[in-house]
């Protein structure tokens, strides 16, 4: 008899008014996510016309940072107003920086928001940074920035390991970069709830098989109820069970032995019945491709089993204490944990439970074998059961951002490559998107001078990527960056400013992948790309 | 401690110069740009627009908008303002729950940007007949429902279709939605290219829950919330009529929900849960929201003035996903030549002559092709079933228990098909099974 899990009795009474008011992102990244965001210190360094910056704070005070300071020493002229929503009337003449703060604290009480300067004579910013009790949780600074305060966030950044983020929207064009310093792993990667089961069919362990043998012990003879009524995983073990004594013991390995297998499958299926066939074999046969699969350890967590953290990565985290701990089960068993969830498929409510706690039991087994193996490693005495198991739960989906695997990108390479793959794309018709590199390039050429001609603009282009000379959209790019004359254009950054949002969200968060590590929008085109620079 | 000197008055803002940066793309065509775009006629045309906005990505679009220097801008929203709104529905406010959110949203933009004239309509889309939205050049909505995004499609093609001797009755339709970290934004040119009737297969429904494990053999938590809210509400009417959004009749669900739950020993009933799976509720936040909805206001932008080429003739679809990392996908979706609103091909109907015209009738609703819920029919020269008005129902209703063929109904014979939600006609013909 399978150990039924006791339900803590829920609380009876509905959701808080603070959980009504974040219900519909709850939903996305729940309350650990929600607390992450709630303790999160964010700096702007605005600069340039100022709205990208200001745009990405307002989609991350909505769903309830716990802070932000804007630095920007900008005093508010007109021009401001036909791009910056964050300002009115009122504003002109007065500090960019407190008018923007003051309008973006409007829309969520419980975020704190400050500026600085508070005295225009304040142009220091180490002066702001030295002063900061807590430290910034994420630094985002809007380009084109001067070269010296690029300095000194960079060095800041790199001495707090503090993940920073350029963004730069000019025009129709716009693209940001994030900056991990480190390897960055993720846990709770959110895949797609089709591709989260693991079955184990072919890597059953005996309490399964014993509940399968149980069930179909005098399979032809069950009645027509408990027959349409076996669950998949049931049925797959059983038959592959026979297959097995079939050949040699062999599970069916390759396409044309699981299409052999699923035939089998379906010819057990009973069509003499009013129905004329049974849903639950139907669901049977459809899963053999998908679950019939011997148990193999994914690439992205292959690399996180080799991979040795140093340098600026985090070696005191206990995921790394976990993940020596989940790959020594590995070893061990040729198997990693089992996650423990099961989808829904036809079943009586009472043999589904019971196999739900199967899978479930054994995954709670795995866990707390990996959660001693954890403890036994320097370090690993008191990291919690709970991220031990989650770990385990969704170790196939575990992602590595941002590793250093001695992969440096060249610049100049990156270009040389996106445009020898752009000559391919072009004889492959019109379906292959472009690369988006030259919008780079030309934004790149004015990071601390926004007004630039296309001349100027072609000219840095091939100083620093002699390959790009003579290309015809590079030329064009550097003609639109130019015509936009370092100014913004307010749907392209408030594009940005979601996107830049997202991913600092996804970071704070620690949840979803971000991207790696540059994004290029194309306001024209409506498209983006997303590159390793 | 103040920053700067605070004015004593404030100088009126020069237009000239606030517009500076939006003005210097509109005047100075770039390499991809019609350069018949900064033409003095095309200028002074963008600043006659009208531009209508819908729906519940309205926040952003209307900001965007305004800050696009749009000058006449319509919005239309029949909903008024909930608590969980304020997540990313960024001009409301705790204070302004239970307020119409197209008044509040258009006073708030209003009073923000100056010079700006915002119409507001607390209405819903279909409250509007063809007069009113033939006095706009273009509309952008972000609708919820697929019903209303049908209903504002199938309202513009009628207009192109009807005035296609006037181009000004092509209204280009941009269409924007998000669920979660994904969304996608598009752009249709009504009767030119393909329209959310072409693109309807890319919203298949969602498969309900057989009735019969909800009734008998729940496993998950969502099926014992679907009985609480199909079965149970029924039998006992707790009160005289279900308000999802009324805490008290959601926590009797919840608490029906839980007990069956406990009674089959299922884990995961909550009242989030609960609320979701009756409410369907999509999740929702505010970058995703501002990634489409700037996305839309970029293509309306671009479509109005020419500053650059638009989403439209070629590729007219965005798709976007945030999940892993960042992946868009632009393309070009393709006409359909029997689409049953901007095609001109009628589509065939394979049916069973022996199927009484009830079934026929009910058969509507399901198939994705068609999905409408109260049709009503007619063949050239009879009637076969009205739902309105109520005498003509009557007169009809003797209809519906006899077959195709018993009503004289010929293979190959056109048939068309009207229903209430949809301002437009379907035209199929009969192919019989033999």
């Amino acid at each position: 008899m399978t150990e039924i899990l006791v339900q803590t009795p829920p609380v009876l009474q509905g959701p808080s008014e603070k959980e009504r008011k974040y219900d519909r992102q709850l939903r996305l990244w729940a309350a650990s996510g929600q607390a992450a965001l709630e303790s999160s210190n964010i700096l702007l360094l605005n600069s340039g016309s100022g709205t990208v910056g200001v745009e990405t704070l307002k989609n991350l005070v909505l769903p309830g940072i716990g802070s932000f300071t804007i630095a920007d020493d900008a005093i508010v002229h007109d021009e401001d107003l036909g791009v910056n929503f964050f300002l009115d009337e009122s504003s002109k003449g007065k500090s960019r920086a407190q008018c923007c703060t003051e309008f973006l604290v409007e829309l969520n009480p419980e975020v704190n928001g400050s500026w600085w300067p508070k005295n225009p004579d304040d142009q220091r910013l180490e002066q702001l940074l030295e002063a900061t009790q807590t430290p910034f949780t994420m630094i985002l600074y809007a380009l084109p920035i001067e070269p010296e305060r690029l300095n000194i966030i960079q060095e800041y950044s790199r001495q707090h390991q503090t993940p920073l983020v350029a963004v730069h929207s000019a025009g129709f064009y716009s693209y940001f970069s994030v900056n991990l310093h480190g390897a960055f792993p993720i846990v709770d990667t959110h895949p797609d709830d089709t591709a989260t089961a693991d079955l184990r069919l072919l890597s059953p362990w005996p309490a399964l098989l014993d509940f399968t043998k149980e069930m179909t012990r005098d399979i032809d003879n069950l009645d027509n109820h408990l027959h349409g009524h076996l669950p998949l995983v049931v049925i797959l073990l059983h038959y592959l069970d026979l297959w097995k004594q079939g050949h040699d013991g062999a599970y069916p390995a390759n396409y044309s032995e699981k299409v052999a297998f699923r035939n089998a499958v379906s010819d057990a299926m009973r069509r003499d019945i009013p129905e004329g066939g049974e849903e639950n074999f139907e669901e049977a046969v459809a899963a053999v491709m998908k679950h019939v699969v011997p148990p193999q350890l994914p690439s992205s967590l292959k690399q996180v089993f080799d991979y040795q953290p140093s340098g600026s990565d985090d070696t005191k985290s206990g995921f790394w204490i976990i993940a020596e701990g989940v790959k020594q089960f590995y070893n061990r068993h040729g198997v990693l944990p089992v996650p423990g969830g099961l989808p829904d498929m036809k079943a009586q409510s009472e043999v589904y439970i019971k196999l739900q706690n199967l899978y479930k039991d054994k995954a709670r087994q795995d866990a707390q074998e990996v959660l001693a193996t954890v403890r036994g490693i320097a370090g690993g005495e008191d990291i919690d059961t709970a991220e031990v198991e989650l770990f385990c739960t969704n170790a196939r989906f575990i992602k590595l951002v941002n590793p250093a695997d001695g992969r440096t990108v060249d610049l100049a390479q990156a270009v040389e490559q996106q445009l020898a793959n752009d000559e391919i794309a072009a004889l492959a018709g019109p379906e292959m998107p472009s690369t988006l590199i030259p919008i780079y390039l030309a934004l790149t050429a004015t990071s601390h001078q926004g007004v630039a001609t296309a001349e100027q603009i072609v000219a840095s282009i091939q100083d620093r990527v002699p390959a790009a000379a003579g290309n015809e959209r590079v030329q064009k790019a550097a003609e639109e960056v130019a015509r936009a004359t370092g100014g913004e254009l307010h749907n392209t950054s408030a594009v940005m400013g979601g996107m830049v949002a997202q991913e600092m969200i996804k970071i704070i968060t620690k949840q979803y992948i971000p991207i790696e590590n540059t994004c290029i929008f194309d306001g024209i085109e409506s498209r983006c790309q997303v590159l390793r620079l | 401690m103040a920053a700067t000197q605070n004015p004593a008055h404030v100088e009126p803002t020069n237009e000239s110069a606030r517009w500076r940066l939006l003005d210097q793309i509109r005047r100075n065509p770039g390499p991809f740009t019609d350069p018949s775009a900064a033409d003095e006629e095309s200028l002074a045309n963008f600043e006659k627009m009208k531009i209508l906005g819908a729906g519940g990505l309205g926040c952003e679009i209307l900001k965007n908008l305004a800050m696009s220097h749009f000058r006449d801008i319509h919005v239309i929203d029949m909903d008024t303002i909930d608590i969980s709104n304020l997540n990313r529905q960024f001009l409301f406010r705790k204070s302004d729950v239970g307020k119409y959110k197209a008044e509040v949203a258009a006073r708030f933009v209003e009073q923000r940007v100056k010079g700006v004239k915002i119409t507001a309509y607390n209405n819903r889309i279909q409250d509007f007949d063809e007069t009113f939205y033939k006095q706009f050049q273009l509309v952008i909505c972000g609708l919820d429902s697929i019903e209303a995004r049908r209903w504002i499609n199938a309202m513009l093609v009628s207009i192109a279709e009807d005035g296609s001797d006037d181009p000004d009755n092509i209204k280009p339709l941009v269409d924007g939605g998000t669920e979660g970290f994904k969304g996608q934004a598009r752009v249709i040119l009504p009767t030119i290219t393909s329209c959310i009737e072409c693109q309807l297969d890319m919203h298949a429904p969602r498969a309900a829950v057989p009735l019969c494990t909800i009734a008998s053999i729940p496993r998950q938590p969502e099926h014992c919330v679907e009985w609480a809210h199909v079965i149970a509400w029924d039998e006992e009417k707790p009160f005289p009529q279900l308000d999802k959004d009324d805490p008290e009749h959601v926590t009797w669900l919840y608490k029906k929900a839980l007990t069956r739950a406990q009674e089959f020993n299922i884990p995961g009933v909550t009242y989030s849960l609960t609320q979701g799976t009756i409410k369907n509720i999509i999740p929702a936040i505010a970058s995703t929201n501002a990634i489409i909805a700037a996305a839309c206001c970029n293509e309306a932008f671009k479509l109005a003035t020419s500053a650059a080429p638009c989403l439209g003739f070629e590729n007219n679809y965005m798709m976007y996903s945030g999940n892993d990392s960042i992946y868009t996908y632009t393309f070009k979706h393709e006409q359909k030549p029997d689409c049953p609103v901007c095609g001109k091909q009628s589509r065939p109907l394979e049916v069973d002559p022996s199927t009484t015209l009830q079934a026929l009738l009910d058969s509507f609703a399901v198939r994705p092709e068609a999905q409408l819920k109260k049709p009503s029919v007619r063949a050239e020269g009879k009637t076969l079933y009205m739902q309105f008005p109520p005498s003509l129902e009557e007169r009809t209703r003797p209809n519906l228990a006899k077959t195709l063929a018993e009503l004289g109904l010929e293979n190959r014979q056109e048939i068309v098909v009207t229903d209430p939600a949809f301002p437009l006609e379907f035209t199929f013909y009969l192919v019989f099974k033999s």
